[in-house]
């Protein structure tokens, strides 16, 4: 059996309010580092952890948007939001801060199908 | 079959913990293998000795103790979670200046990497949580 199993993590809760966004990150930057197929699903308010223009300096929380941008660095670049979420909360892949793939819901569950591990937060 | 277990929720608030563990002691009473439990998120509390629960109570902490010590469990708790919530053993404590531990029986305390790890060994991950 090969070791490479494919990883998706997946994002369904809003960047700040919670630490589930940044300790998702945390776990995605290990596994990377293990070599392993790794990509992210955005849903619910989890497409909110893409959206452009974090300013957490009034809540007093470190900002991690940047980290997404350096996602690509570690070779982490299959990113799928979640078509629905957007919309229901009002824009597009033009408000995210990394490049993406829009998916539908039923693709999403597709893509989840094929996974060996999905790690939720 | 081969399962890992993750538990991302404190005790007593939620019941991913309490579910986890009957999960845990269903799967190894049907003869299957686990090849560890992984702590994160507030999760991490599941782990202080220093839990004590009124004596009607189930003792969430204990129980996990146990669990680990019958039956030989890798209970593994995310250093990186458990020092921002004051999850301590003797090692932790010198690294970081403290002047106590709280880190309970059967726990141990390790990096995320083994959280992947248990993905990559095991045939089924089963997360608890939120």
């Amino acid at each position: 059996m090969s070791d490479i199993k494919k990883f998706m993590f997946v994002n369904r809760k809003a960047p700040y309010g919670t630490i589930y966004a940044l300790e998702s990150l945390e776990v995605v930057l290990i596994a990377a580092a293990f070599d392993q197929d790794c990509s992210m699903a955005f849903l619910d308010d989890g497409v909110y952890q893409l959206k452009k223009g974090h300013q957490t300096k009034g809540i007093e929380v470190k900002g991690f948007e940047k980290t997404y941008g350096a996602l690509d660095d570690y070779d982490i670049n299959k990113l799928y939001v979640d078509q629905e979420s957007m919309a229901a909360r009002g824009f597009t892949a033009e408000d995210l801060c990394v490049p993406v793939q829009v998916v539908s819901r039923a693709e999403l569950g597709k893509l989840m199908e094929e996974q060996d591990v999905l790690l939720s937060f | 079959m081969k399962f890992s277990i993750v538990v991302n929720e404190g005790p007593y608030t939620h019941q991913a913990s309490d579910s986890a563990y009957h999960f845990t002691k269903a799967v190894l009473a049907k003869g299957h293998e686990v090849f560890r439990v992984f702590f994160y998120h507030d999760g991490v509390n599941n782990a202080t000795r220093l839990t004590t629960p009124p004596q009607d109570d189930r003792n969430i902490v204990s129980r996990w103790s146990k669990l680990a010590q019958n039956s030989e469990l890798d209970m593994v708790v995310c250093v990186a979670a458990a020092q921002r919530r004051g999850i301590v053993d003797e090692g932790e404590a010198k690294r970081n200046g403290k002047d106590a531990t709280n880190l309970a029986p059967g726990f141990r305390i390790s990096g995320l990497g083994q959280l992947i790890e248990a993905g990559i060994q095991a045939d089924r991950i089963v997360v608890f949580g939120d």
